[in-house]
């Protein structure tokens, strides 16, 4: 990524960009060969769950920055295993960045344009997380015990 | 107590070095008031009628003398030399300088201190019992698990723009210090005695949906029994719930005490259980050594055995106090130490700043260098020897610290009311201190006994009204501060919401309406009996007939 000038499309993804222009939920299931579908700050996500293996790319809005919903679905999202793009709109500023990318989110389609040097220092603020997300940061409590194997049920 | 190590200093270090940049954008013109107002917010800076007020966390209200002497350190370098001991156990400023904020928060890093998430839609500071550690009822020590929360709960990507703020509290006794069930989310530490399979485990009562404000609600235990291990897949379960569920359109109606309200108390349950087996699933919990790290810096301090229980008690003055705001510690020899920062004619809650060093020197020399903050904004010395409490004494009266009045009517809570606060209706402090005058006699304080008055200076509730036994709520009355009384509510394990009397009060008239139901109470009362506990037995309408007769 360049760090200066502005954007208004962010991506974190070396595969194609879907060409498909993303459709509401309710198109989505009546159109079956539909890839891209838009959810809503107010949607289920998890209507979309069942179907996951035909989607490419799920933009999710943010119609006020303030509006946390959008977290949530992107999380349901990988949480259910789904590797395509989840795109987030609308209302997306800098200091969300962080916490988007946390959730699962790997490009932005900004309303008002994103300044990449501020982007570029958002991202890199903290050297660590507290706790698991959609990413693959390692938790500090995990880095304190290495001795324990993620792999094993050490909290069972 | 609980020592950063470096993930957790790199963390408090990062978090200054962005808001000093979003400060930087702010100033700059790059980012809006209203793009900016949540950042400072979860910074702990919120806009006040005169000046930015900072709210520093005290977690769990335990802070050492180091830490206790920066506070006033900031006091005094960029406050007017006070500090203000706030209802969840933190401490606020209120004269601060927008651009100094990023240096306080820097000075506070110095110290492992913060003011992350204390404002604003966040999951705010965690609440624990003032007495941890120190209380003889407790079933183990719940700062280690608060720790242990605040840690998880901090920079949570999923839950980082929550449709309102988020308050927790953790208690591991039955009596309740820190009005566990006003919180939107209460764990009530317990052991498994249930003899069929009972093997003495630890586990969490949790409780959700707790919130004062103007639509109050006590919170409904949602779960009998929870593994502490699994507290992280819980509490995720239960803001997943919530923030997918809530309304987004009305401020007003966006805490989760109304969703659980709304849904009700089973619906919301299934479907916390349901998002938490999910969680689970996922395998992401906190183990049970990352809790034994934390513990082992909560255990217990080298306590001296084989000291006498013996106080002197020679000195009049001193008995008096020590009659009153000692409470019994578990180690054989020593004693709890409240301080009451509610000098008749005072700001419920200030302090200065040479008070904070005294209370640092107290605690470093006396206490094993410990402070805590209570939820009705009076401090502790939570280990002292019998032996040195004269000492402890002398020094607290020396710095008008000696106040005898632990829990008692002159023990008020009172938010900071129209004297600081944009939202408020009507003065909070001055009715305080009318009050506080009116019942300086101390004789008859003790005559009364408990008795928790309990004031807010509008609907928002920051001063407890709704768990005052008597509260007393700012409204606007054509355009005229009025306050209605209220009767009957209480923040501890016999939680109750109070009741409105009738049709509201001036300055002078709100009172005198308090001293008519403190003297009813005194008509009615039989043997042993406290002012609630009279209410609770001869209900509303006597003391209304008294009071507006
Ligand atoms: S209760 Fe009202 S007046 Fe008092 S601090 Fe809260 S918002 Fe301000």
């Amino acid at each position: 990524m360049a760090d200066t000038g502005e954007t208004t499309l962010l991506r974190f993804r070396d595969d194609a960009v879907p060409d498909e222009p993303a459709v509401s939920l309710d198109a989505f299931f009546d159109q079956s060969n539909a890839t891209a579908v838009r959810i809503e700050a107010g949607d289920d996500v998890r209507l979309l769950l069942p179907a996951l293996d035909r989607v490419r790319l799920v933009e999710i809005d943010f119609p006020r920055f303030r509006d946390g919903r959008g977290f949530s679905s992107a999380r349901i999202l990988r949480e259910a295993g789904f590797t395509g793009e989840i795109k987030a709109t609308g209302d997306v500023l800098v200091d969300l960045l962080w916490f988007m990318r946390r959730c699962g989110f790997d490009s932005f389609a900004p309303d008002a344009p994103l300044n990449l040097a501020d982007v570029e220092i958002a991202l890199n603020h903290y050297p660590n997380v507290y706790q698991h997300a959609a990413d693959d940061a390692v938790p500090i409590w995990a880095l304190r015990h290495p001795e324990l194997n993620r792999g094993t049920a050490d909290n069972a | 107590m609980y020592q950063y190590d470096k993930y957790d200093q790199a963390m408090v270090d990062a978090r200054v070095a962005e808001f000093r940049e979003q400060t930087r954008r702010r100033i700059e013109g790059h980012l809006t008031d209203d793009q900016f107002k949540p950042l400072r917010l979860k910074n702990g800076l919120y806009l006040q009628l005169h000046a930015y007020m900072l709210r520093v966390a005290i977690p769990y209200g335990t802070v050492s003398s180091r830490q206790f002497r920066m506070l006033a350190h900031i006091a005094r370098k960029y406050d007017r030399g006070y500090g203000h001991v706030t209802t969840r156990q933190n401490m606020q400023y209120n004269w601060i300088k927008l651009e100094e904020a990023p240096d306080i928060l820097a000075d506070l890093a110095t110290v492992q201190m913060h003011a992350i998430q204390t404002s604003g839609e966040s999951i705010r500071n965690v609440s624990a019992d003032q007495y941890a550690g120190a209380a003889a009822d407790e079933i183990i020590d719940p700062r280690p698990w608060a720790e242990v929360i605040r840690q998880i709960t901090s920079f949570m990507p999923e839950f980082s723009y929550l449709p309102r703020k988020f308050k927790i509290a953790v208690i591991a006794s039955d009596e309740d210090r820190v009005a566990m069930r006003w919180h939107d989310f209460g764990i009530r530490i317990v052991k498994n005695e249930n003899p069929e399979n009972g093997a003495g485990e630890i586990g969490f009562e949790c409780y959700a949906g707790g919130g004062m404000g103007r639509t109050p609600f006590i919170a409904y235990k949602i779960r009998e029994f929870l593994p502490p291990t699994q507290i992280l897949s819980y509490l995720q379960a239960v803001l997943r719930v919530w923030n997918r569920n809530a309304r987004r359109d009305n401020i007003h109606k966006q805490r989760m005490k109304i969703l659980v309200h709304d849904l009700g108390e089973e619906e919301f349950r299934r479907q916390v259980e349901e998002e938490f087996q999910n969680f689970l699933a996922l395998g992401q919990d906190v183990p049970q050594a990352e809790y034994d790290r934390v513990a082992a810096y909560f255990a217990p301090p080298p306590f001296e055995t084989g000291l006498s229980d013996e106080i002197d008690r020679s000195d009049p003055d001193f008995a008096l106090w020590a009659d009153r705001q000692l409470v019994a510690h578990k180690a054989p020899g020593y004693a709890i130490v409240n301080i009451s920062l509610k000098p008749t004619g005072g700001i419920p809650g200030d302090m200065s700043a040479e008070q904070m060093e005294l209370v640092a020197d107290l605690a470093e020399k006396y206490s094993f260098d410990e402070v805590r903050a209570t939820h009705a904004q009076n401090l502790v010395l939570p280990h002292v020897r019998k032996a040195d409490l004269y000492a402890v004494w002398q020094a607290l009266d020396a710095a008008g610290l000696a106040g005898v009045n632990l829990d008692l009517v002159t023990d008020i809570i009172a938010c900071p009311g129209l004297d600081y606060c944009t939202l408020a209706n009507a003065r909070s402090i001055p009715v305080a201190q009318r009050i506080a005058e009116r019942f300086a006699d101390l004789d008859r304080q003790r005559d009364l006994g408990e008795l928790k008055i309990k004031i807010s200076g509008c609907i928002n509730a920051c001063g407890h009204h709704h768990a005052g036994h008597i509260g007393i709520l700012g409204v606007d009355r054509k355009g005229t501060e009025n306050y209605q009384l209220l009767l009957g509510g209480s923040g501890s394990e016999d939680v109750s919401q109070a009741k409105i009397t009738g049709p509201g009060f001036d300055e002078a008239g709100i009172v005198d309406a308090v001293e008519r139901a403190v003297d009813r109470y005194r008509e009615l009362r039989e043997p042993g009996e406290r002012f609630i506990d009279t209410y609770r037995r001869v209900g509303f309408d006597p003391f209304k007939e008294s009071i507006y007769g």
